[in-house]
């Protein structure tokens, strides 16, 4: 990674440099300064596209639409409010973001094609809008005389001035998008697209961090617009039209929609290629659908995801070595109750699931749930989770009610949890994974960005995963990813770690290296409430245990006691009928 | 009174068609769990079948509709091969993009082919409609009404009477489970997608001689269509067609009294107040996650 990225980073400056300085000292024609500043401003769209579809995974057909506001804005802010240029496209920055965040905040709950839907409607909403307010617009006739700005005192009157204005701004852009993407808002952004359930439960509030990426997304695109509109002082609605928000959506597929420089080329090719390909003229857009149905079906990660792929796999890093993983709070009492469980019921319709539960579990204890199939003991953990609210019932962790708070703040709260069917962030490093897990909110073991990250590495090097740490988490076997994602809830530093059936689909000898894990995680005080069906780890492990059948509390207490107690043979046996036992 | 009667019946017609077309999306999405954003293409593409086959061909109405509807079948076969099918073990997102991609090209191979100027479609009968009272009741839209009535019973009558029908249901339900159980998934989302393409199809060639036949008919009839089966409950075909034609309603309405120029707004504003009070629509119900 560092070597290679050592001649890429030189190189991309001096391209960039050059891309400036080049048409100021080398008259080039206006037709090519022209597309230049199209692709420019375009690329600052099709960037906020990066962060909304590439890193969150949410789509947006609308992003056509939060360029033409920030057009409109400094075309309305110049020529009929005679604002200087910079206030005209701060407004219309400002416009479109706020759109946005009101978009997002009223729909982004839902997502999928519920998203997909209404970034179409508010796009042709906006057209006709455009269209038909025409004592603010003009209508379709477009706002003409738009000027360009001066900057300290420097005309930038001339094209080629202007646009080394709109590279200057576009490589900031990119390069704001591209470390966005390692900072703990990217990470959550990937978390959600990877898997959003898993990004809650790790403490990621999904809804802020999809309501964040929609609006920079549509603060990117007014940017983008707002200087498409001093480019070429004249604009109309048809500028920003569906078909243009399916132009931007083609380019960023193209390129490769999670990486900022996929974006920029994706743009620029798909500008510059309808000039070279004349010919197509008329039938260029369709052209571009079936690029998009092409590049979906070969070429899902777009051509910068090829041919980052031709550098081979990636090298691993020197980190020296890892801290040791310290777990819970040194300041926390000794002793008590850590996890109660009050009259706990959760109904679906009929079906009670769980029907009035009481469990309570001490600090520092392995506490294990069991029961037959469809007993309720996903179900507990789902309520215990914050994955579903119960219909009655308290739950309080270390006295603190916590029953009826969203998974992230549950995740703040100090409850971790790993999955039955492993839920990782399949198209991130497993090092990255373990990160996410260690941003959870109120972390008292990781606060800055360092210790987050020396944070992940001890908690993989309790593991034994820590060798592996720049391999995509998809990459490995099935045993090793459920060590992953212990490792990324250990890193979160929780109080109290919900396994469900951790042996699940583990072979002899990895559940044997579980059982020595989690026992090490029992030595170092961490209280445990477990799922199995694998009684043998289950007596090994559990200092407590409480039986489930139909969403019923049937027995409880060590594991000596309640295996042996007739009905929890019964339960899973079934009943001996009376005269056969005669 | 009559005038509001009057509006009524437009509104129920136009509301019809999107019904129809709100129909064939909600077809797909039970069968694949995905939404086909190309499903008004399908209605584009039948009107202009429509006009290849009598205007340019000379052929006759009546024996134009079917070979529209088989061309139709025949482009849904294709549209699953080509635009789904490669697709199917992946997320949602790419597929729906697949889907957005097939609908510019459909649109835009379209207007290389005819230009953007509209054609215009004969309505089917040479009558132009029945008076009673103050209200007149055109044909066109007397037909819609009552082909859309027929076309609801006959899916009612084959999804839960016959069992081709069931078959198609079960994959819808559990694909996996309706495999173990012998069905032919890959068979029964064909058939889905043909018929929904068909299903499409109808409702261009019906709604052809009212609405202009352009190439922006598709998504003009598909945003309406997808607002509708929204606001009726995601997924529910009662949904469907409650909300295609309240939907109408509502917007002959708006046209009528509120404003002309912003006729195509009113729907997507009632689907906005649909997403935040109630997402779930009419008829459906909140799913639970999973974990």
């Amino acid at each position: 990674m560092t070597s290679r990225s050592r001649y890429v980073i030189p190189l991309l400056l001096l391209a960039a440099a050059a891309s400036i300085v080049l048409p100021l000292v080398h008259p080039v024609n206006g037709y090519l300064l022209n597309l230049f500043m199209q692709a420019a401003t375009y690329a600052m769209a099709v960037l906020g596209l990066t962060v909304v579809l590439g890193y969150a995974g949410q789509i947006s057909i609308a992003q056509a639409g939060f360029f033409g506001l920030g057009a409109y804005g400094v075309a309305i802010g110049t020529t009929v409010l005679h604002l200087p240029f910079f206030i005209g496209l701060a407004l219309g920055v400002l416009v479109a973001g706020l759109l946005g965040a009101v978009l997002g905040a009223s729909t982004l709950k839902l997502g999928g094609h519920y998203l997909a839907m209404v970034t179409i409607s508010f796009q042709q909403i906006l057209t006709l809008v455009l269209t038909n307010w025409i004592s603010l617009t003009r209508g379709p006739d477009g706002i003409r005389n738009i000027p360009r700005p001066s900057l300290f005192g420097v005309s930038l009157e001339d094209s080629d001035r202007y646009l080394g204005l709109c590279l200057l701004v576009l490589y900031a852009v990119g390069v704001f998008v591209w470390w966005l993407k390692g900072t703990k808002l990217g990470l959550g952004m990937q978390a959600v697209r990877d898997n959003e359930l898993a990004a809650e439960v790790v403490g990621v509030d999904t809804y802020r961090v999809k309501v964040t990426a929609f609006c920079l997304s549509a603060l990117l695109g007014g940017l983008g617009g707002g200087l498409f509109a001093g480019g070429f002082g004249y604009i109309s609605p048809d500028q920003f039209s569906f078909n243009e928000s399916v132009v931007l959506l083609t380019m960023v597929l193209l390129g490769g929609a999670d990486a900022a420089v996929g974006s920029v080329v994706g743009t620029a090719l798909l500008i510059l290629l309808p000039e070279w390909l004349r010919f197509l003229r008329g039938a260029y857009l369709a052209v571009y659908g079936l690029a998009v149905i092409l590049i979906m079906v070969f070429m899902p990660t777009g051509l910068w995801g090829m041919l980052s792929r031709l550098g081979g796999p990636p090298r691993l890093r020197e980190r020296g070595v890892p801290d040791v993983l310290t777990l819970g709070d040194p300041d926390a009492a000794a002793g008590g109750l850590l996890l109660e469980i009050k009259g706990l019921a959760k109904h679906f319709g009929g079906l009670k699931a769980l029907d009035g539960v009481d469990i309570s579990v001490e600090r520092g204890k392995v506490h294990a749930l069991i029961g037959p199939n469809g007993s309720g003991k996903t179900t507990m953990l789902n309520v215990l989770s914050g994955i579903y609210r119960p219909t009655r019932g308290e739950v309080l962790v270390d006295g603190v009610k916590v029953s009826g708070l969203a998974p992230h703040e549950l995740a703040a709260a100090g409850v971790g949890r790993t999955f039955q069917n492993i839920r990782l962030f399949l198209s991130l490093t497993v090092l990255e994974n373990v990160v996410i897990g260690a941003q959870r909110p109120h972390n008292s073991a990781a606060q800055t960005p360092d210790q987050v990250q020396r944070r992940a590495m001890a908690a993989l090097d309790f593991v034994g995963m820590a060798a592996r740490a720049d391999l995509k988490v998809a990459s490995l076997p099935y045993g090793h990813q459920r060590l992953v994602e212990i490792a990324r809830a250990l890193a979160g530093n929780p109080t109290l770690l919900l396994l469900d059936e951790p042996a699940a689909g583990l072979n002899l000898t990895e559940k044997q290296e579980l059982v020595g894990l989690l026992k090490r995680l029992a030595g170092h005080g961490l209280t445990l409430f477990l799922i199995d069906h694998d009684m043998n780890l289950v007596e090994q492990m559990a200092d407590r245990i409480t039986v489930l059948n139909f969403g019923k509390r049937i027995a409880e207490g060590a594991p000596a006691d309640v295996l042996r107690h007739p009905d929890v043979i019964a339960a899973y046996l079934g009943e001996v009928p009376d005269d056969a036992a005669a | 009174m009559a005038i509001f009667l009057q509006l009524l019946f437009t509104g129920i017609g136009i509301g019809a068609v999107y019904s129809l077309v709100a129909l064939g999306f909600v077809l797909i999405y039970r069968a694949t769990n995905v939404v086909n954003f190309a499903q008004g293409e399908f209605a584009m593409l039948g009107a202009y079948a429509m006009v290849v086959l009598t205007q340019d061909l000379g052929l006759p109405y009546w024996a134009a509709i079917p070979i529209s509807l088989a061309v139709m079948g025949l482009i849904g076969a294709l549209f699953n091969l080509g635009v789904y099918y490669p697709l199917r073990h992946r997320s949602f997102l790419p597929v729906v993009i697949s889907t957005i991609g097939a609908s510019i090209l459909l649109t835009n191979s379209v207007l290389v082919g005819y230009g953007p100027a509209p054609e215009s479609l004969a309505g089917m009968f040479d009558f132009p409609g029945i008076q009673i009272g103050e209200v007149f009741l055109d044909s066109q839209y007397l037909l819609i009404i009552v082909v859309t009535i027929l076309l609801v019973a006959f899916q009612y009558f084959f999804f839960e009477h016959t069992l081709l029908g069931k078959k198609m249901q079960a994959t819808s339900q559990d694909k996996e489970m309706a495999s173990l159980l012998g069905i032919p998934v890959a068979r029964m989302i064909m058939l889905t997608f043909i018929y929904s393409a068909i299903l499409g199809g109808l409702a261009g060639i019906l709604v052809a001689p009212i609405l202009f036949v352009s190439v922006g008919l598709g998504s003009q009839v598909a945003l309406k269509a997808f607002a509708a089966s929204i606001i009726g409950g995601f997924g529910d075909v009662t949904g469907a067609i409650v909300g295609g034609l309240s939907l109408g309603v509502i917007e002959t309405f708006g046209a009528a009294y509120i404003s002309v120029p912003y006729k195509d707004a009113f729907a997507f504003l009632v689907l906005f107040g649909f997403l935040l009070i109630r997402p779930q629509g009419i008829f459906g119900e909140k799913v639970a996650q999973k974990a």
